[in-house]
Order: C-alpha cells, then sequence, then structure tokens
C-alpha cells in the first residue's frame, strides 16, 4: 500500500510538472541556447528562404559588430540608461516608499495605490501620452517649465535631451514598483531602532544612513540588480517615442538587435548582440554582488 | 498634528503629480481635433464629446483590436494557470526524484531575459508555422517560471497532514489537487491570472515580431502604428491610449489588494 502509495506520487508530481517543464525547455531554454549557436552562423534572409545557405563564420558576426559604429551607439545609450537610470529610479523609488511609510501620513493605502497606478498602465498607451506631454512647443511639461521662467526644451527632438527625457518617463512609469518593495523591507525595520536613534539625538540624515539604509540593504541590492537588467531591456520607449532617434541618440541595445534581426533579417548578427546583451547584464549583476558583499550587505 | 498634515499635503502633490499624465490623458480624448494643441495647454475640453472614441471604433477598426487583446489576454492567462499551477503545486507538496535540482535550475533560469532566446523561438515558431497566429502570441506565457515559483511559495504553507489524511481516504493524487488544494490556492489564482493577464495585455516587443497581419495586432501593436501615422492627432491618440490602458487600470484598481500582495512574494520572499 505504502510502497504503491510512493510510486503514485513520484508519478503524480512528474506528470503534473511535465507540461510546465516542456513549455519551459521548448519555448524559453532551447531559443536562449539557440540565440549562442545562432550568433555563430550566417543566418539572413537567404537562410530563410532556404536552409541550405546557412554556414558557419565562428566569430565573423561578433568581429563586425565591434566595427559598427552603430552598435557602440546603441551599446553606450544603454550604458547612459543603465547609470544614470538606475541611481535616479532606486533613489526615487526609496524616497517615495520612506514618503509612504512615514508614520504621520493619513490615508496610506490610497497614496499606495496612486503612485503604483503608472507600472501597470499599457507601455505603449503611456509613451504615446508622454511623447505629447514632452511636446517642444505645446506639452505639459515645457509649459510648467516656462512657470518657472525656464525652457522651451526640445525633448524628443533634441540628441542631447531625449536620453534624459525618455529616462524621465521611465522613473516616471517604473518607481511605484520598487517603491513597493521598498515599502515591504521598510516595515520589517522595528521603529524602536530609530526611535533610540533619534533619542541619542542622531539627525535625520544620520539615522538614514546609519539605521535605516543597512537595514534595507539587501533590498536596495535587489533592486538595483533588477533595474539594471530592465534599463539594459529599453525597447518600446524609444520604439514608440523616437523611433530610436533623433541622430541615434536612443538606440539601445535592444532595439538594435530588433532592427537587426526583424528589419534587416540578419538573425545571425541579431543573435550575436542578444548573447552580448546577457553577458553584459550578467556582468554588471556579478559586480553589484561583489560590491554589496565587500559592503557588508548580504 | 501639523506634521501629519504636511506629510499627508506633501504625499497628496507626489500623487497628483503621478496621476496627472493619466487624468490629462483622459481629458484630452474628449477634446474637439486641434484643440490640445494650443499653449498654454488647456486642462479640461471646451465641449466634451466622445468623437476621438468614435473615430477610433468606426474609421480605425479599434474594435477589433480590443477583441483581438481580450482574446488573447484570456487566452494566456487560461493556459499559463493550466501550465503552472499544477507544477507549482507539485514542487511544493509532491516529493519526486530530481525534483531539487531542477527546481534549482528554474530558479537560475529566473534572471534570464525572455528577449535573449526571441530571435531562435521566431525561427523556432516560424518551423511551426506559428507565426502571424494567435497561437504564437500565446506560446511564451506557457513558459511562466515566475507562476511555479508564486504558486509553490504558497503551497508551502499547506500542512502536509491534509495530504496524508487525503491518501489514507484512498484519493488519488489528481483528486487531492482538484478537490483538496485547488480550492485553497484562490488568493495565489487570483494574483497570478490577474498578473499574467496584465502583462500579456501590456506585451508589446513579442506582438510585433510575431504577427505580420494587421488583422491580428493587439492594442498595443495597433496604437504604436496608428501613433506613427497620426503624429500630430493628439486627441485621437489620447483616445487611443484610454482604450488601451483603461480596462487594465480598472482591473488593477479592482484587485489591487491581490496584486500587490503577489508581487511581494514572488520578490522579496524569493
Amino acid at each position: 500500500m505504502s510502497a504503491k502509495r510512493r510510486a503514485d506520487e513520484v508519478r503524480a508530481g512528474w506528470a503534473m510538472s511535465a507540461p510546465a517543464l516542456a513549455a519551459i525547455l521548448l519555448f524559453f531554454v532551447a531559443p536562449a541556447l539557440a540565440s549562442l549557436f545562432l550568433s555563430f552562423t550566417d543566418f539572413d534572409i537567404y537562410a530563410l528562404a532556404d536552409i541550405s545557405n546557412l554556414r558557419f563564420v565562428g566569430f565573423e558576426n561578433y568581429a563586425r559588430l565591434i566595427e559598427n559604429p552603430l552598435f557602440w551607439k546603441a551599446m553606450s545609450n544603454s550604458v547612459l540608461f543603465v547609470a544614470i537610470g538606475t541611481p535616479l529610479v532606486v533613489a526615487l523609488s526609496l524616497c517615495a516608499a520612506m514618503l509612504v511609510h512615514s508614520r504621520w501620513l493619513s490615508w496610506r493605502p490610497l497614496w499606495r495605490v496612486a503612485l503604483f497606478a503608472p507600472y501597470v498602465t499599457t507601455l505603449v498607451a503611456t509613451a504615446v501620452v508622454w511623447r505629447y506631454l514632452l511636446n517642444t512647443r505645446y506639452g505639459l511639461v515645457n509649459y510648467l517649465l516656462s512657470l518657472f521662467g525656464a525652457g522651451p526644451i526640445d525633448w524628443l527632438g533634441s540628441p542631447t535631451a531625449s536620453l534624459p527625457a525618455i529616462l524621465i518617463f521611465v522613473a516616471w512609469k517604473t518607481f511605484g514598483y520598487n517603491m513597493i518593495i521598498f515599502l515591504a523591507a521598510l516595515q520589517t525595520v522595528p521603529r524602536e531602532l530609530e526611535e533610540a536613534a533619534r533619542i541619542d539625538g542622531a539627525g535625520r540624515l544620520a539615522r538614514l544612513r546609519h539605521v535605516t539604509l543597512p537595514a534595507i540593504a539587501p533590498t536596495v541590492l535587489l533592486v538595483s540588480v533588477l533595474t539594471v537588467a530592465a534599463m539594459f531591456q529599453l525597447f518600446t520607449e524609444p520604439y514608440v517615442m523616437t523611433e530610436g532617434g533623433p541622430a541615434q541618440s536612443t538606440v539601445t541595445v535592444l532595439y538594435f538587435m530588433y532592427e537587426e534581426g526583424f528589419k534587416w533579417w540578419n538573425l545571425g548578427s541579431g543573435a550575436a548582440v542578444a548573447v552580448l546583451l546577457f553577458l553584459c547584464i550578467l556582468g554588471v549583476t556579478l559586480v553589484q554582488l561583489r560590491l554589496a558583499r565587500r559592503g557588508g550587505a548580504i | 498634528m501639523t506634521r501629519r498634515l504636511v506629510v499627508t499635503a506633501l504625499a497628496g502633490l507626489v500623487a497628483l503629480v503621478t496621476i496627472a499624465p493619466l487624468l490629462w490623458m483622459l481629458s484630452v480624448s474628449f477634446m474637439a481635433p486641434g484643440e490640445a494643441a494650443r499653449f498654454p495647454p488647456p486642462l479640461l475640453p471646451a465641449h466634451a464629446s466622445l468623437e476621438n472614441y468614435r473615430q477610433l471604433f468606426g474609421s480605425y477598426g479599434v474594435g477589433r483590436f480590443l477583441a483581438n487583446s481580450l482574446l488573447v489576454s484570456t487566452l494566456a492567462t487560461l493556459l499559463a494557470l493550466l501550465f503552472t499551477v499544477p507544477a507549482g503545486y507539485a514542487f511544493a507538496k509532491l516529493r519526486f526524484r530530481g525534483r531539487d535540482a531542477v527546481f534549482r535550475l528554474l530558479v537560475a533560469a529566473l534572471v534570464v531575459p525572455g528577449q535573449i532566446g526571441m530571435l531562435p523561438l521566431f525561427l523556432e515558431l516560424k518551423a511551426m508555422g506559428l507565426v502571424n497566429s494567435y497561437a504564437g502570441a500565446l506560446v511564451p506565457w506557457l513558459a511562466g517560471i515566475f507562476g511555479i515559483f508564486l504558486v509553490r511559495q504558497y503551497c508551502l504553507s499547506i500542512p502536509d497532514e491534509m495530504l496524508e489524511a487525503a491518501r489514507i481516504d484512498g484519493a488519488s493524487e489528481a483528486a487531492i489537487l482538484h478537490r483538496i488544494i485547488w480550492p485553497l490556492l484562490t488568493p495565489v489564482v487570483v494574483t497570478l491570472a490577474l498578473f499574467v493577464f496584465l502583462s500579456s495585455w501590456n506585451d508589446f516587443m513579442w506582438p510585433l515580431i510575431v504577427f505580420a497581419d494587421q488583422d491580428l495586432y493587439t492594442l498595443p501593436v495597433a496604437l504604436a502604428a496608428l501613433s506613427r501615422e497620426h503624429v500630430q492627432d493628439n486627441e485621437l491618440m489620447m483616445a487611443g491610449a484610454v482604450v488601451t490602458t483603461l480596462p487594465v487600470l480598472i482591473l488593477f484598481l479592482a484587485l489591487q489588494r491581490f496584486y500587490l500582495s503577489g508581487l511581494l512574494a514572488g520578490s522579496v520572499k524569493g
């Protein structure tokens, strides 16, 4: 009886997980591994028509990318998005979380939902809205700036302002998500701890630095890692708001991969971009983990 | 008391700035053509009308895209539940050889972005004849590692004695999942369903790649195409943005408790 039940349990375990595992293998793991394989071939529109045109080319795709100025432009744009966007989003989310966490706040759930709302909106829709908000002549953003005697800024039309403009939109769209994660971490920090520091005469900034931040350090790391990955994967924002322009100032790595793969049908070269993108995300994440370990966060 | 007032007022201001773009989107969508292209920008329409919406559904066939979005998101949600809920339960509660090793691999795979395999996945679906079909758009949602993870976390809290008692009563493993476990899972199933529905509704890059026929376009793909043609028609585009994003915004507001709790279960405890 018992042995039969054990066998039943094993069989049921595999039967229940097999469909999901098969789907993951077929539609996630295999394509990801195939990207590596594809990146060593010259898969293009001719191979798409007739697979016998496919040849192995070794590292040729990678060598070509390294000589392609547009690839480097995309790479440096993405690095800028990561380097400026990550601290911006982390700081903004943490500030919002601390505001919503404040013990002097009334109607807390209302503010939490309001600040989170942009995150669940459809990216394409709000990108269209922000393209309009950032309009040079009649956009709301430039109107607000004009009240302070500043501007007008040609947000989406100038190669220097376009990247910050998209970052403003991305920050607005995503800070609510990280805010919720920070909020959960802040709730685990005992109020007494901060209270004790306050009685000892620690100022607001000192309390933040010596009490709150160390207590939530693992969460700061988590949010930073997630944000770096998200910043490396910007695609819809430039696609809708700027089409990568002006002067390629908002072409991201993923946007470049999309054009390489699905506009020019250079799938081999596009796959090489995907592999490099993955290595970049992995590399930065490992550096973050190492820094965190050295700083004693984890 | 004053402190409470100051902090709450500050939160109110931040919240207002945050949702202002959404409120303004709604307001401009009721304006007459060209009305919003003025400086200073008008906050409310002079004569509110539904003309932009009439045009969207009449001349631009947005009803079709709305139906496509509803169909794809609903099917994606049902399929994701069908595939991931039993797997999540099995990984939490059924002891089978290799379970822990496979689960560790899944957790490791969680850090690999889906975009990495996008080009080979396109070729794979092309070979299967699924490119340019609804099925092609649904495929990535079957492979939801996050869903397995979420359901597993939830199932871990179910006491083993419950399963043992049912086994002693002679219930089959399938019956245990169906009759005993499934009713307990309602909160996590609602959360997961909401996650998948919202994510598939909002998804852009994959439907953009997989659909060639305009007839199959989901709302985000259609809106992106329309907005490239109608850069100057702000009022029409705002109405399009409202049609695209209002359904998910309302769904979120109605079920936000489930959404936020799932978000935390998936990110912090993990």
